[in-house]
């Protein structure tokens, strides 16, 4: 339905159908259906990177994606996780840490997947124009690029070595951070239960340098044959 | 050009045709043949204003428009004097949108005679307002960008004051050779020893067996070293003797140049595609054919490596931002991958196959002499019959040649070159000698395995470099040719006929680095202030020519004429005008260049120049 909503907002630029579809009524009800107003693709896209990192990078955060079920772009704005119920003897309230992440990264991680799968380029075609098959060939660039930028850049491990589908044993202490409980979430530790998903773990980062006055907004940069 | 005292490294350098890399072993933490080695990232531009490091450093140079880049973007981790040409990655990227500003294959124009190499004629086909470099500049950035890589990773130990090892193709001429090494003094290689790239490959295997390559050759075995780079293939035959209880390899016998590499088989496979669109009504534009050109290179790997797939889809991106739409996709199948590689550029010849070659038009000066014949076997069986008598003369080896070989037998084979990443490839090359050897009734040749097909030549330079300081195994073999000039012979002249001119041996095959040789008995008279020209020939196969000996007739195979050789005697202390009488020396250098001097009688010399300017 979200999906759905989303792409009629996204239409209303759109030239094509705009005649004969009641655009502004399904605009109207999308905002009367959504609390905020909802993003675009792109700004989504983004959104989705911006978190990659900053659930990379920031425990805390990390730990409230693990924990709300919806994911972190509807969470409520201001209360950070409370640790677990600190002794009274705090003479003052810590104030809550956040940390700021530059956009820096980001950026030139979207670059790169830019560069060598022309990501972007494919995240803002309309899919619905186009068949299965020509779809798949270009998935197929996407795809390649993806796995090049990962290979090169990134050492991503499983988190758990065995397989999917296998009985494991999470014996008291274990890292909540890179192991997540789901289902039947009683008892105390050792758990027992059955692997879903390995997980992934990032062990190194090779992004490249960029020089002091490099501009990471331009993504792409526009190309004019002479 | 002594060897540096102080040294904490041994210093590997693999200057290739498309791609350098640098290779190290750490002197302290090696003992005999256990050695601590590794491979630096050479920081490099990857875009502008971006800065990774790679393992290796594309051998490409992009002259930027001044208006091309905004100001910083070329920053580099070290200062570069302003210098606005970027070697590495982003060249080559950059370069193939704009090849007009792209220098590449500099290492082949190093080696092309029929142009002067110090003359700024790189891009060949640049436009006049493009400031052009030489092919002996774009070598040296090349190494001046390794040189600060390895300063900048390491300030505790200054890069002049390693021990150091350049490579080049077995095949250079001395011309060739001496251009490397000023190449190397340019970007300020102190003290720099050239090494043949396929004994750098058979160093690299002896070091990664860790001691066990004892146990798989022994004495009296023939290694066969077959290196196909990306631009340039090259042979080198290697036997193994055994002194002093002790195996030691000997480098007996090198192949000629010949420029055909990975670089021309995917350019092969892209035209394939190529014609198989239009015929389907797709025309590409320049763009879209590197764009091709680079799928080709991915699908061939794939299908060379995994015999059960049948096809590979290749899909050139779109040009502008609609992907999906402006994509074109093909695809490259086994069968063609088999006859336009497997067969096109390895055909199970015979023994007796030998390259097509033909009259080339007068017009192909400009460009690299591209080999003619692009089958690697027929290339290979020819030097193998050519090099039939190589180990004739050797310890060890009497009378394991008999008159019914028409070729060597080799016993193993050891692959270089990114190339043989296929085991399809590989195997084919080894099945072809072994069917050679098979009608011979010699016993089949075996492959050394373990070789690192990427980043052996550097890895072996950087252990040649340690074996030099006493180290390690060393391969012997000194100089690979004989060299001769031409002298008119005194016969009485016949009109109409050029007088026949008698080759005269001035630097005999192996010598040994460190070596000096005096021509005997004959003596030249330089006029002073005049340079004097010789032609210059240099042979693969006569081992036995002693310095000093005169040849009247030489088989057509036997001596390659080279570039013409020029003595100058400067004026300095003389009359211009006054003959001085001259005896030559020839000198292999520690260095691994060959020189060639003239020496008066009160012991006053001259060096003789290899590199003569060609005035076109």
């Amino acid at each position: 339905m979200v999906e759905l909503v989303s792409f009629a907002f996204v239409r209303t630029t759109a030239p094509t159908l705009s005649d004969s579809a009641p655009v502004p009524h399904l605009t109207e009800q999308s905002r009367m259906s959504t609390p905020t107003q909802l993003p675009s693709f792109w700004s989504r896209l983004s959104l989705a990177f911006g978190t990659f990192f900053k659930t990379v990078g920031d425990a805390e955060f990390a730990a409230r994606v693990r924990d709300d079920q919806v994911g972190p772009i509807a969470a409520p704005p201001a209360p950070a996780p409370t640790p677990a119920p600190t002794p009274a003897a705090a003479p003052a309230p810590v104030p809550v840490q956040l940390r700021e992440t530059t956009p820096d990264a980001a950026l030139q991680l979207l670059t790169l997947l830019q560069r060598e799968a022309r990501l972007i380029d494919f995240a803002h075609e309309n899919l619905a124009a186009y068949a299965d098959a020509d779809i798949g060939a270009a998935a197929r660039v996407v795809h390649e690029g993806c796995a090049r930028v990962l290979k090169d850049h990134f050492t991503i491990q499983p988190v758990r070595t065995e397989a999917e589908g296998a009985r494991i044993t999470l014996e008291e202490g274990f890292d909540a951070a890179s192991v997540r409980l789901t289902g039947n979430v009683v008892g105390k530790a050792p758990f027992k239960g059955t692997l879903s998903h390995r997980g992934w773990r990032a062990t190194d980062v090779r992004l490249p340098q960029l020089a002091k006055e490099h501009d990471a907004t331009v993504l792409a940069p526009a190309e004019v044959e002479l | 050009m002594s060897a540096p005292v102080n040294a904490r490294y041994a210093i590997g350098i693999d200057l290739g045709t498309t791609h350098s890399a640098l290779s190290y072993v750490d002197l302290e933490a090696s003992d005999g043949e256990q050695t601590a080695h590794g491979v630096l990232p050479v920081p490099q531009l990857t875009a502008p204003g971006t800065v990774e490091a790679l393992p290796l450093l594309p051998s490409f140079l992009y002259l930027p428009h001044p208006d091309e880049l905004a100001p910083g973007e070329l920053a580099l981790p070290w200062n570069t004097d302003g210098d606005s040409a970027v070697a590495g990655e982003m060249a080559r990227s950059r370069g193939a949108t704009t090849p007009i500003r792209l220098v590449s294959s500099a290492k082949s124009w190093l080696c092309h005679p029929g142009v002067d190499r110090r003359a700024a004629i790189l891009p060949s086909d640049a436009p006049e307002e493009v400031t052009r470099v030489s092919p002996l500049d774009a070598s040296t950035r090349y190494l001046q960008h390794l040189r600060r890589a390895w300063d900048n990773a390491h300030p505790e130990a200054p890069f002049d004051q390693q021990q150091v090892t350049v490579t080049i193709p077995a095949s250079f001429d001395p011309g060739a050779r001496e251009l490397t090494a000023e190449a190397a003094r340019n970007a300020g290689y102190t003290s720099a020893t050239l090494l043949e790239e396929p004994q750098a490959a058979l160093y690299s295997w002896i070091q990664g067996s860790g001691g066990v390559w004892r146990k798989q050759v022994e004495a009296g075995d023939i290694v066969l070293v077959v290196d196909v780079g990306g631009g340039t293939s090259d042979f080198s035959l290697i036997a193994i003797l055994e002194r002093d209880g002790k195996l030691e390899p000997h480098r007996v016998a090198v192949g000629d140049h010949i420029l055909l590499g990975g670089d021309n088989m995917d350019l092969a496979l892209a035209h394939l595609v190529a014609r198989k669109l239009a015929a389907n009504g797709t025309q590409l534009d320049a763009w879209q054919m590197r764009a091709l050109t680079y799928g080709c290179r991915g699908a061939k790997e794939h299908l060379l490596a995994d015999a059960n797939a049948t096809t590979w889809p290749i899909v050139v991106p779109s040009r502008g931002s609609k992907l999906i739409g402006g994509s074109i996709r093909t695809e490259l199948t086994r069968d063609e991958v088999t006859t336009f590689i497997t067969d096109g550029f390895f055909p199970r010849v015979e023994a007796g196959a030998r390259p097509a070659t033909r009259a080339r038009a007068g017009l192909t000066q400009l460009g690299l002499p591209y080999a003619q014949d692009a089958a690697v076997t027929r290339h290979l069986a020819a030097f193998l019959a050519r090099q039939a008598g190589a180990t004739a003369e050797l310890e060890g080896f009497e009378g394991r040649v008999t008159s019914e070989h028409t070729f060597l037998h080799p016993s193993a084979v050891l692959f270089n070159g990114g190339v043989f990443k296929s085991g399809i490839l590989a195997q084919r090359v080894m099945d072809t000698i072994n069917d050679w050897l098979y009608m011979e009734g010699a016993e089949p040749a075996r492959m050394l395995e373990g070789a690192d097909l990427d980043l052996a030549v550097a890895r072996g330079a950087a252990y040649y470099s340690y074996a030099r300081r006493g180290g390690g195994v060393r391969i012997r073999g000194g100089t690979a040719r004989s060299y001769y000039v031409g002298v008119e012979s005194s016969m009485p002249a016949i009109p109409g006929m050029e007088p026949p001119i008698q080759a005269l041996c001035v630097a005999p095959f192996g010598m040994e680095e460190g070596s000096e040789l005096e021509l005997p008995g004959q003596e030249f008279g330089l006029v002073v202030g005049e340079p004097v020209h010789f032609r210059f020939f240099g042979s693969t196969t006569r081992r036995q020519d002693q310095i000093g000996e005169v040849l009247d007739f030489w088989g057509p195979d036997e001596l390659q004429e080279q570039n013409e050789i020029q003595a100058t005697l400067p004026a300095d202390g003389r009359t211009p005008g006054d003959v001085v009488q001259v005896r030559l020396h020839a000198l292999a250098t520690e260095a691994g260049t060959l020189e060639l001097a003239a020496v008066a009688r009160d012991g006053q010399r001259w060096k003789v120049e290899f590199d003569v300017r060609t005035t076109p």
